[in-house]
């Protein structure tokens, strides 16, 4: 599974923002949460959703290994981790962030909340068939 | 801790720019809830009697309500509150986006500020961190600019609050603007916060708003959501937004067209949801937690101008396409940016200028006062009053007064034909066959609004049903009965503004209840479990009621001579039949007028100037404003 954005159908409401806090922090609380949502105002006049599409950039660069796959998502390990940030750095989507609360960096686990709550089907969960093959 | 709110008052004292935080009481969220009612209790209690609405004594309130950031539908209101400019009586204009639930994550439910700056400032918001900041680069620029430089300097991250050309000159209909395309539009906000020398406010928060069981709010959020989704509104209403209204209100003939000469529009296809869609649309912008969101924002071409725009929404439609004649949706859209980015509000701007040409067309205003011919129609007519407003040069400075003062400094009839209720610009619907939303009009307590009751399903389809499934209802271009004039058009009234206004209260919006049915009891389930002070929906109507009479209370205190001859509209209303249109002939009499303020006055409790009386103060919680008013 994975995490897909449907830029054109994001009005730009931040439920999913304010879902993912409650969710992971259990806090009603979107600064927390672990996706962005771009607005481009007043031209072009649209939404970018930057969300995690578990595309391992973070891991593939991480010097301790600390960032490991499970179950389709990308992990930081926080014994292993020693918050050098350079996954944060490289994040293609610049969705791995650093948190006042916590020492290591945070990224999306897949729980697939912001889908499950955007009422606007802006983000879905799809099978990710190349990863699955692969 | 107060569950729900995030707990603290904010306050700011421009003038010796001092900084106080202080704890939100708990009675205070208990007997009024928050939004309009934190602004009703302030107002009331803490303004000088008697100040000028730009007196620096003067109060610029900004509540949010105990839903304001919460996970339900549509959670983003922000209400702002002040001594009416328009009226000078009480004023609140609220506004949707994202600003409301950004101050509540940063601590803040309320931000009071008084006081002045000698030099425009903006006031700058980091959770725990507040400054006043120098603004004097930003002095002088329009609403939607000032917000993107604001944010091209303090990060986009901030929710932003501005004020254009006209808040800065005091045009009294100037808004507040957010979002690129959001506004406090009415009663003048924006021109309190000009006198303020107040360019901005910036406000980011980090913080978390604390709930009383969150597990539960979160299942009963998602359930909302889940709801409202069900409804058939969702796919039916949501495309078009607030714009779909348009073809309903001209079929049944509520549509202000010519400055109120009229209420039907043969363009209006051209300038209705469709032709949003059609021919402007980008995308649909929504409010924080917002599942149906109305904004629609797009691009627009004219021989005047091209701009991005968010809108126009269907007040701004009916004012600039119904009223000043504008007939296709581009020009009422490029009309709708520059009301935007010079900070004016399209309704009471429409309005103005819909009075202006009928002036001029019949030569109480001429070419001279003016400065050039104008025109119904005319796009270009438009643009040239806009500007000479905000910046209230030449007849921009009479237009800028608001439709009352300019027609009584002008005079020669022209009062009968300015289209307003106690200074407040008459909004989007033609009632000269519509006794119950007329009625809501004359007794809102900001003056012609229809956001405090909204009853216009009574009059013309004889009961009352959420607007998408009213407006889906087959309508055609023939002639309206007369609509029935009886007690009930004041019972209809009261019970709409109660239920509208609680939503401004809570800090929601009324939306999905109002345009899609979702049921009002949701609303007080998730009060109660997000604030742990369980209420049932009469309950939290109790208090909107308490409200209603302060409100009330606060005008009758301060406008001088306040009682029942303020609550009449100008004598177009009751003296001209609609010229044509499915409504064509009709007209209510001043009489009729009359007994609708009557059967008002006693439904309410007041007495027969319109005046609460003192059993009916004390009989909803507010014996210590019983004693305040004299003939009561």
């Amino acid at each position: 599974m994975e995490l897909r954005a449907i830029h054109e159908n994001c009005s730009g409401c931040s439920t999913c923002r304010l879902a993912c806090a409650i969710e992971n922090f259990k806090e009603v609380n979107p600064s927390k949460s672990l996706l962005t949502i771009e607005a481009r105002f007043p031209a072009p006049g649209d939404y970018r959703i930057h969300i995690c599409d578990q595309c391992g950039e973070c891991a593939d660069n991480c010097p301790e290994d600390a960032i490991y796959l499970k179950d389709g998502a990308f992990i930081v390990d926080p014994d292993t981790c020693t918050g050098c940030l350079i996954c944060v750095e490289v994040c293609p989507h610049d969705v791995m962030f650093e948190q006042k609360h916590s020492d290591v960096p945070i990224k999306c686990n897949l729980c697939g909340e912001c889908a499950r709550t955007c009422p606007r089907d802006a983000i879905v969960l799809v099978q990710d068939i190349e990863r699955e093959v692969a | 801790m107060i569950y729900g709110y995030a707990g603290v008052i904010l306050r700011v004292d421009l003038s010796n720019a001092t900084v106080r935080k202080e704890p939100l009481p708990e009675s205070l969220a208990e007997n009024f809830i928050g939004g309009r009612g934190f602004v009703a209790k302030m107002l009331y209690d803490e303004i000088p009697s008697g100040i000028g609405p730009y007196d620096p004594e003067n109060m610029l309130i900004a509540a949010t309500g105990p839903l304001t950031g919460h996970f339900l539908p549509a959670s983003g209101k922000t209400h702002f509150g002040t001594k009416s400019p328009a009226t000078g009586g009480y004023a609140d204009s609220n506004m949707g986006g994202h600003f409301g639930p950004q101050m509540k994550y940063a601590g803040y439910d309320v931000l009071v500020i008084t006081g002045k700056t000698e030099n425009p400032s903006y006031l700058y918001i980091n959770d725990d961190t507040v400054e006043i900041r120098p603004a004097a680069k930003y002095w002088g620029q329009g609403s939607i600019t000032a917000e993107k430089n604001f944010k091209d300097h303090l990060g986009d991250d901030y929710q932003m609050i501005t004020i254009g050309p006209a808040g800065e000159n005091r045009v009294r209909y100037a808004c507040i603007s957010h979002d690129f395309g959001r506004q406090a539009g009415r009663t003048g906000v924006g021109a309190v916060m000009g006198s303020k020398n107040l360019k901005a406010i910036a406000v980011k928060g980090t913080g978390s708003i604390p709930v009383a069981d969150l597990k539960e709010a979160y299942a009963k959020g998602k359930e909302a959501y889940q709801k409202v989704k069900a409804k058939p509104g969702f796919e039916g209403w949501t495309p078009e937004g607030t714009a779909g209204i348009t073809n309903w209100t001209n079929e049944v003939g509520v549509f202000p067209t010519r400055n109120f000469q009229t209420s039907y529009a043969e363009h209006y296809k051209n300038i209705n949801g469709k032709a949003i869609l059609d021919r402007l649309k980008i995308t649909d912008k929504g409010c924080f937690g917002c599942p149906t969101p109305c904004g629609k924002y797009g691009h627009t071409q004219t021989p005047s101008g091209s701009a991005y725009v968010e809108g126009p929404e269907y007040e701004t439609i009916a004012l600039f396409g119904g009223n000043c004649v504008l007939k296709t949706i581009e020009e009422v859209a490029y009309a709708n940016y520059l009301c935007d980015e010079l900070g004016i509000d399209t309704i009471s701007a429409g309005v103005v200028i819909g009075w202006a040409i009928e002036c001029f067309k019949k030569k109480i205003l001429t070419r001279d006062d003016i400065g050039q011919e104008i025109d119904f129609s005319d796009l270009d007519s438009v643009v040239y009053l806009l500007n000479k407003i905000a910046k209230r040069e030449g007849i921009g400075d009479l237009l800028a007064e608001g439709v009352k003062v300019a027609s009584e400094k002008t005079g020669h009839g022209s009062e009968r034909f300015a289209i307003h209720v106690k200074g407040l610009e008459w909004s989007g619907y033609e009632c000269r066959n519509a006794p119950s939303m007329m009625l809501a009009y004359l007794t809102a307590d900001v003056g012609a609004h229809h956001n405090r009751a909204w009853v216009l399903g009574h009059d013309v389809a004889g009961a009352w049903t959420n607007v998408h499934d009213l407006i889906a209802s087959e309508t055609e271009n023939k002639a309206q009965p007369k609509a029935v004039i009886s007690d009930r058009c004041a019972e209809y009234v009261i019970e709409s503004q109660h239920k509208r206004s609680l939503f401004d209260a809570l800090g929601n919006c009324r939306l999905q209840m109002m345009e899609l049915g979702f049921e009002a009891e949701h609303y007080a389930e998730l009060y109660s479990v997000i604030t742990g002070m369980t209420k049932s929906w009469e309950e939290l109507l109790k208090i909107s009621e308490r409200i209603w009479h302060l409100t009330r209370a606060f005008s009758v205190r301060e406008i001088s001579g306040f009682g029942r001859h303020l609550d009449f509209p100008p004598a177009r209303l009751y003296e001209e039949p609609i010229a044509d249109g499915p409504n064509q002939g009709h007209v209510i009499s001043k009489r009729e007028i009359d007994d609708l303020l009557t059967w008002y006055y006693t439904a309410r409790g007041w007495n027969n100037n319109g005046i609460p009386t003192k059993e009916t103060l004390m009989s909803v919680g507010l014996s210590g404003v019983a004693g305040d008013l004299e003939g009561g």
